[in-house]
């Protein structure tokens, strides 16, 4: 058993939410790099310019890189050997969101009863917290801000499994069509295949953690995800929506076993400013 | 190209989808909790906070400011959320609409009815934004927070025009030069 104090999570968790929303991972800045040297459209070539100097301000420390510092997402890989003291795991990550924003001059951007009267909490809380129990004595913290124009572009399928590949495949790009200009492109599309319901929609969201662009290491899909990726950069959206070959930095695909009966799929899609961090206590 | 605020029929007869362009004067600020409220003023018969005739809203609602400016970071937010609510501005005069993303067909045709324009600005590049951005007041429904409605006075805000007064679309002209697939 090693104690982890209840905190050093806060403390941590408001560090990340401040991190994530002024420094762009060089994973996401070497994509964006890339993309500028091949976008061909002269008005995507204009975006990313701004994309890429917008991100250097940012990087001051002044100014967050987007006005929409979104709905804090925090995963935990919670080793079974850890104990936490102090008091109660999740009220000291919502109290680190808490903290995090208010120091970081974050916007708040969560409102409460949310088909009524749409109350801002004030706070950016709550978190939404996914928690996995892994082998261990260590707490991996991983904060994801996700801004809410690009997960309003997300999108829940169940297919019958004789859809197979290749309906998942069309299903996916016509949703990224669909999307155009509303995601802030260039994207990166997260896809969920398999589980259920729940399960499917998490592996989408889980899989815009990768570093941009890594291909998934079973063969099978990293060749799914590429051929995504090459159809999805056929359709002409470009950065922004107004036209440009780049409208996807990466596809990333993630899956998991199903029911005989089904085959699941999810698309998340992440807008370029793809904004995560993470710590290990 | 440059233009300034309120903007009239003249200007907004030489603005043509793909158009950039960079805006200076004042323009207001709401975004979907506002606009539900105008519209409800509207509905009710009475007076918006502002004078929408020739002003140009810009779909956003910032960060926090730090001390010493006047305003956080600035990026425009999607406005398919507020088509249910641009013809009725556009009906009492707006003349002009910043966000990003596609707006529905009522919405464009509401702009060649009405003689008004929707710029386009980069999303996601809010702290450059920012720095066009001189002056920022709250004028009206406070306690909404981020999404209260502001005033703010701009120079060289960069913009795009997205869909001009003669139908053209800057997204679907870009699309369709770049696509290398049939259909859609």
């Amino acid at each position: 058993m090693r104690d982890i104090s209840t905190e050093q999570i806060t403390r941590a968790v408001a560090r990340l939410c401040i991190e994530a929303n002024y420094h762009l991972g060089e994973d996401v800045l070497d994509a964006l790099r890339n993309a500028r040297e091949e976008e061909v459209s002269p008005v995507g070539q204009a975006v990313l310019d701004q994309i890429l100097r917008n991100a250097e301000i940012a990087a001051q420390g002044e100014l967050p890189l987007c006005q929409d510092t979104g709905l804090t997402v925090v995963f935990l890989e919670l080793g079974q050997d850890v104990h936490i003291v102090g008091g109660d795991l999740y009220e000291a990550i919502n109290e680190g969101v808490r903290q995090g924003y208010q120091e970081g001059y974050l916007r708040k951007s969560v409102v409460d009863k949310p088909f009524s009267a749409r109350v801002n909490t004030r706070d950016n809380t709550p978190a939404v917290i996914h928690t996995e129990i892994v082998p261990g004595d260590r707490l991996k913290i991983t904060v994801a801000p996700k801004g809410g124009g690009s997960e309003n572009m997300s999108y829940l399928k169940m297919f019958s499994p004789a859809a197979g590949r290749q309906g998942i495949v069309d299903w996916v790009v016509e949703r990224v069509d669909k999307s155009g200009a509303n995601p802030c492109p260039p994207i990166i599309v997260g896809v969920g295949i398999g589980g259920t319901i729940d399960q499917t929609t998490l592996l989408a969201k889980k899989s815009l953690l990768r570093p941009v662009g890594q291909p998934h290491p079973d063969p099978e899909v990293a060749e799914l995800e590429a051929e995504i990726l090459e159809r999805v950069n056929k359709l002409g959206i470009g950065p922004q929506g107004l036209g440009g070959r780049v409208t996807a930095l990466a596809v990333h695909v993630e899956t998991f076993p199903c029911h005989i009966a089904s085959l699941p799929a999810a698309v998340n899609i992440q807008c370029h400013s793809a904004r995560h961090k993470e710590a290990v206590l | 190209m440059r233009i300034t605020t309120p903007l009239t029929n003249e200007v907004i007869e030489q603005l043509h989808a793909g158009d950039a362009v960079e805006i200076t004067g004042t323009i207001y600020v709401g975004r979907d909790a506002a606009h539900k409220r105008m519209i409800a003023a509207l509905n009710a018969g009475e007076e918006l906070p502002f004078d929408p005739k020739g002003q140009i809203i810009y779909y956003m609602g910032p960060s926090p400011a730090r001390p010493g400016r006047p305003i956080g970071s600035a990026g425009p937010t999607t406005s398919y959320r507020m088509d249910p609510y641009a013809p009725r501005m556009l009906e009492v005069g707006l003349k002009g609409m910043i966000g990003k993303g596609n707006r529905s067909p009522e919405v464009r045709e509401a702009l060649k009815k009405h003689k008004a324009v929707y710029f386009a600005a980069t999303g996601g590049a809010a702290a450059l934004i920012a720095d066009s951005i001189k002056e920022a007041e709250i004028i009206a429904y406070e306690d909404l927070g981020a999404e209260a409605l502001q005033k703010l006075r701009v120079e060289n805000f960069p913009a795009i025009v997205v869909n001009d007064i003669y139908g053209g679309d800057a997204y679907e002209q870009g699309k369709a030069k770049y696509r290398l697939v049939v259909g859609g």
